[in-house]
C-alpha cells in the first residue's frame, strides 16, 4: 500500500526548468483529479540563483505546504546539499548524477541523466522540465496519457516545439520505467476525476476584483504582487474597465482615488515598498472619505528587503501607517480561494464606509497553487456606496455629520458639486482649522470604524469546542494552523483556532469570547516583531504566546503544533 | 423639453473666500477660470478641477464644480484617474510650480507623453508662498530667500521646454495679469484634445512681486510663429530677453482614454468563465 499523499521538492538554479517542471506537474495532477498545495521560491533575478518548488500532492484535501520532503528532485549540487537535510524518514532522492554526487546515506536514491537525455539523446536541453515530468510520472503514478493531453493543449499553438516535448515526456517515463527499481513507498492512488480550478493567489485576487465590481485598476509592478496588474490589465477591458500602468505608487494610488471620486469601484495593488511610498494617500482616502482598495502582498522588508521571500511584516504599516488619525480598514484572505472572498469582501467595506481598505495577502498566498472546486459567485452580494444623487441640492453637504459616520456622496456628472478636501473641513467639505470641526469629523470617521467593527462577518473557528489552548492566527497561515489543530486534535489536545479575516478593526466581543475559556493562546506569524500579538494585546489586552519566524519561508503544520506540545 | 437657462459666473461661484493676498496673480488665474467655463458653457456638474497642495492649488474650493483638493504634488494622477474613468467629464488639473515642478515633476511628463485629455494649469510663481518665501524649481539662479540665503546655486527649470519635450500635444504660457488673453487660453487648452498645458505666470505680492518685470517682459508670440513646429516653439521657450505668452504649440494625436475605452466590451464579467481557464 503506498502513501498517496506526497511532498515533492524540485530544487535547482533558476531559468532551469525547476518552476515550470512543478507548474506542470502541477497543472497534470489537479486534472487528474488530485489536490495540490505548492510554495516556490526563487532569486530576485531572471537567471540562476537558488530556485525551488514543492508540490504537495493528495488525494485528499491539503491546506499547507505540509512537513519535510518526502521526495527531493536535485537538479544541481546545491539544491542537494541545501535541501537533503529536510528529507522525512521514508525519502527519496531524484538526482542527476552529472551534475550530483549525493553522500548517499540513509535514504533511497534513484539517479536519472536528465541533462544526458534532453541534451545528447534528444538534443532539445528545453525539454528537461518534460523529462523530469515523464521521470515523476512513472515512479509516482500520474498516468502518463493524461500529462501527454495536458501538454498537448499547453503546447497547441506551438506545433513545431509539440513533438520534442511529447518525445521528451516519453523518455522520461520510458527511463523510470526501465531503469529504475522502484525502493519507495510513494505512489499515488487512483482519484476521481473532479474538475478543480488551480490557481495562485494573485490571480485569486483579481477574479476577486472583477466580481467585486472594480472597473479601473492604476498599477506599478512590483514583486510579488505583479500577477494582479497582469490579470487585471487582460481582463479589465473585457468588462468595460479601465487598467493604467502609473508612473510610480504615488501615480498608481492617486488614479485610483480620482477613479473613485468619479464613481468607480477602483483599486491598486503593491508590496512593501510600494506601500510606503502610496501612505500619503491612504490618508487621503481616509480624510476625504474615497472608497477604495489597496492589496499589499507582503515580502520581506524592510526597504527592498527580501523581494521573492515571505513575511507578514506589514500589519502595523497596514493598520497604523501614516500620520495623523487615520482609520482604515484592514483584510487578511486565510487562502487562495479565500483571496477570492476576501477581495470582495475588502470593495464591500471600501463602498459601506468609504475609507481606504487594505488587504494583507503575503508571498507565499500569492505565488502558490492551490486547488479547489469551482467558486459559485452568483450569491455573492455586492455594495455600493450611499449616494445622495438626486436628492442634492446646491448647498450639498457631503460629509454631513450622521449617527453612523456615513454621509451620502455625490457622484460628478450630477448634481451637488463639492471639493474633495485633504484638509480638514466642516460638512460641506470647505476648509476649517477651528477646533470643533476637527473634533467632529475626526469623530466622525472613527464613528465608521466602530461601526465596521460590529457590523464585522464572524471568524471562522477550527477545532474543538471544549478548547483549552488557542490559536489566533492572520492571512495566509490559516492551512497550517488548521493542519496544526488537526494532528493535536487528534493527539487528544483540546485546541482551537480562530482566524479573524477583517484584522482591523477587530470585533472585539468575538475575540474575547473565544479567548475567555483558554489557558493560552498562540499567536504565529511571519514577523520578528508579532506585530499582530502586539496588536491584541495594545487593543484587546490579550496576553499570548507569540510564535514567529522571518526565515523568509511560510509556517509547516509541524512548527505550530510543536508550539502546542511545548505550552500544553 | 425644459429650456435651461445660460449659466453666468454666479453660477461657478463658490461661498468659500479664496485665501490669496490681496493682488495675488491666482485672482486672475480664479477669475479666468470662472469665465472660460461661462463662456463654454460647461454644466458644474460635469467639470472637474484636481489640484495639488499650496497657495495656488486652493483653487478648486472657490469654483463650483466637483474638485479635488488633492496632494502636494499630485494633481495630474488624481485628474488621471478621473479622467480614464470619466471621459464624459471636462477634467482640469491646477497646482503650483512647487506642485507640478519640484514634488510632482514625476508626473508632468508622464501625463503630457499618454495625452489624457485633461487641461493642466500651473500657477507659477517663482517662490513656496504658503511655507513663507522659500526657493521654487522656478526661482533665478542667485535668488535669494530664507532658504537660500546665500542666492540659489540652481539652475531654474523651464516648464514650457519641460512639457514640450515630454510630449504634451497643446503648450501655452498666460499672465495672470492679461486676463482675456488668459481666458482664451484657457478655453483653446480645455477644448484642445489631448494634454493642454498651460503655464500661467501669476506673481507672488508678498514674497517676489514679479509684475514689474512680467509687465515689461511679456510679449505676445511673434506673428509668424507657426505653432505646429515643434523646433520654433523650443527655440522661443529658451527665449531669455522675453517672456512670449499665447499657444507654443499645438498637435492633434490620439488621446489616451479613447485609446483605452476602444478595448471596451460590454459584457459583465463572467465568472465561471474565469474559473474554467484555470
Amino acid at each position: 500500500m503506498g502513501k498517496s499523499e506526497i511532498i515533492i521538492r524540485l530544487a535547482g538554479e533558476g531559468g532551469e526548468g525547476v518552476i515550470s517542471a512543478g507548474d506542470m506537474f502541477t497543472a497534470g495532477a489537479a486534472r487528474l483529479g488530485y489536490q495540490v498545495f505548492t510554495f516556490r521560491t526563487y532569486p530576485s533575478q531572471i537567471k540562476g540563483g537558488p530556485a525551488w518548488y514543492q508540490i504537495r500532492v493528495s488525494d485528499k484535501s491539503v491546506l499547507s505546504m505540509g512537513d519535510g520532503v518526502d521526495v527531493l528532485i536535485a537538479f544541481n549540487e546545491e539544491g542537494y546539499r541545501d535541501h537533503i537535510g529536510e528529507l522525512n524518514k521514508d525519502g527519496v532522492l531524484i538526482y542527476d548524477p552529472d551534475t550530483v554526487t549525493p553522500d548517499g546515506k540513509g535514504h533511497t536514491s534513484y539517479p536519472v541523466p536528465f541533462n544526458e537525455i534532453s541534451r545528447k539523446k534528444l538534443d532539445f536541453f528545453r525539454g528537461k522540465n518534460l523529462v523530469v515530468l515523464g521521470t515523476m510520472s512513472a515512479l509516482f503514478g500520474l498516468d502518463p496519457g493524461s500529462l501527454e493531453g495536458m501538454v498537448r493543449s499547453r503546447l497547441a499553438r506551438r506545433a513545431e516545439l509539440l513533438t520534442k516535448n511529447l518525445e521528451s515526456l516519453d523518455h522520461g517515463y520510458n527511463y523510470a520505467r526501465k531503469n529504475i527499481e522502484k525502493s519507495d513507498p510513494y505512489y499515488l492512488a487512483a482519484t476521481e476525476k473532479i474538475s478543480r480550478v488551480v490557481m495562485g493567489g494573485n490571480e485569486a485576487v483579481a477574479a476577486g476584483a472583477l466580481a467585486a465590481g472594480c472597473r479601473f485598476y492604476g498599477g506599478y509592478p512590483i514583486t510579488p504582487a505583479t500577477e494582479i496588474f497582469l490579470t487585471l490589465a487582460a481582463e479589465l477591458p473585457k468588462v468595460g474597465g479601465v487598467c493604467f500602468q502609473a508612473e510610480d505608487e504615488m501615480a498608481a494610488i492617486g488614479s485610483v482615488i480620482g477613479a473613485s471620486i468619479g464613481g468607480s469601484k477602483a483599486m491598486t495593488a503593491t508590496s512593501g515598498p510600494g506601500l510606503s511610498l502610496m501612505t500619503e494617500f491612504l490618508g487621503y482616502a481616509t480624510i476625504a472619505e474615497v472608497p477604495c482598495v489597496i492589496a499589499d502582498v507582503q515580502r520581506g522588508g524592510p526597504a527592498t528587503g527580501l523581494p521573492t521571500k515571505n513575511e507578514q511584516s506589514d500589519f502595523f504599516h497596514a493598520v497604523y501607517g501614516g500620520h495623523g488619525d487615520a482609520p482604515r480598514i484592514v483584510v487578511a484572505p486565510g487562502s487562495v480561494e479565500d483571496c477570492i472572498y476576501q477581495t470582495i469582501n475588502a470593495f464591500n467595506l471600501a463602498e459601506r464606509y468609504q475609507m481606504p481598505v487594505l488587504l494583507l495577502s503575503d508571498q507565499s498566498l500569492s505565488h502558490r497553487t492551490e486547488t479547489f472546486l469551482p467558486p459559485d459567485l452568483s450569491h455573492v452580494r455586492l455594495e455600493e456606496r450611499l449616494t445622495a444623487n438626486g436628492a442634492a441640492g446646491a448647498e450639498f453637504a457631503r460629509y454631513k455629520l450622521t449617527e453612523n459616520g456615513i454621509s451620502p456622496v455625490t457622484i460628478p456628472g450630477r448634481p451637488g458639486t463639492y471639493s474633495s478636501p485633504g484638509l480638514e473641513h466642516d460638512e460641506k467639505g470647505a476648509p476649517t482649522t477651528a477646533s470643533k470641526w476637527h473634533i467632529a469629523m475626526t469623530d466622525k470617521r472613527f464613528r465608521k470604524l466602530d461601526l465596521a467593527a460590529k457590523e464585522g462577518a464572524a471568524s471562522p473557528r477550527y477545532g474543538v469546542r471544549n478548547a483549552e489552548i488557542g490559536i489566533i492566527g492572520w492571512g495566509g497561515t490559516e492551512g497550517a494552523i488548521r493542519e496544526a489543530v488537526d494532528r493535536a486534535v487528534a493527539k487528544g489536545y483540546k485546541v482551537a483556532a480562530l482566524h479573524p479575516k477583517m484584522v482591523h478593526p477587530l470585533t472585539k466581543g468575538e475575540i474575547e469570547k473565544f479567548v475567555s475559556p483558554l489557558k493560552k493562546v498562540i499567536v504565529p506569524e511571519i514577523n520578528y516583531q508579532g506585530q499582530f500579538a502586539h496588536y491584541l494585546r495594545g487593543t484587546l489586552g490579550i496576553d499570548v504566546v507569540r510564535l514567529n519566524k522571518y526565515d523568509g519561508l511560510p509556517f509547516c503544520p509541524g512548527d505550530i503544533f510543536q508550539k502546542i506540545e511545548e505550552v500544553i | 423639453m425644459v429650456e435651461t437657462a445660460a449659466l453666468t459666473l454666479r453660477d461657478y461661484r463658490t461661498d468659500v473666500k479664496p485665501i490669496w493676498c490681496p493682488g495675488c496673480g491666482d485672482f486672475g488665474v480664479l477669475s479666468s477660470t470662472h469665465k472660460a467655463l461661462v463662456q463654454l458653457q460647461l454644466r458644474p456638474e460635469n467639470v472637474v478641477i484636481a489640484s495639488g497642495i499650496g497657495c495656488s492649488s486652493r483653487l478648486p474650493y472657490f469654483v463650483k464644480t466637483y474638485g479635488i483638493h488633492g496632494l502636494h504634488g499630485r494633481s495630474l494622477p488624481l485628474a488621471t484617474g478621473m479622467k480614464l474613468a470619466r471621459p464624459d467629464l471636462t477634467v482640469l488639473a491646477y497646482g503650483g510650480d512647487g506642485d507640478m515642478f519640484s514634488i510632482g515633476t514625476g508626473h508632468t511628463p508622464h501625463a503630457a507623453r499618454r495625452n489624457v485629455d485633461i487641461t493642466a494649469v500651473c500657477m507659477d510663481n517663482q517662490i513656496y508662498g504658503l511655507t513663507k518665501a522659500q526657493t521654487s524649481p522656478t526661482s533665478v539662479r542667485g535668488y535669494k530667500s530664507k532658504s537660500t540665503p546665500y542666492g540659489s546655486p540652481d539652475e531654474p527649470l523651464n516648464p514650457v521646454l519641460l512639457a514640450l519635450a515630454s510630449g504634451a500635444s497643446f503648450v501655452a504660457r498666460a499672465y495672470s495679469a492679461r486676463a482675456k488673453e488668459l481666458t482664451d487660453l484657457l478655453i483653446k487648452g480645455i477644448q484642445h484634445k489631448g494634454f493642454a498645458f498651460i503655464h500661467v505666470k501669476s506673481p507672488c505680492v508678498e514674497f517676489i512681486n514679479t509684475y514689474d518685470m512680467l509687465d515689461r517682459l511679456v510679449e505676445e508670440m511673434p506673428v509668424d510663429h507657426d505653432p505646429s513646429d515643434l523646433q520654433a516653439a523650443m527655440n522661443l521657450a529658451v527665449t531669455e530677453e522675453k517672456v512670449h505668452v499665447g499657444v507654443f504649440y499645438e498637435s492633434e494625436r490620439p488621446v489616451y482614454e479613447e485609446v483605452a475605452h476602444s478595448w471596451f466590451k460590454p459584457t459583465d464579467f463572467d465568472a465561471d468563465a474565469f474559473f474554467r481557464r484555470f
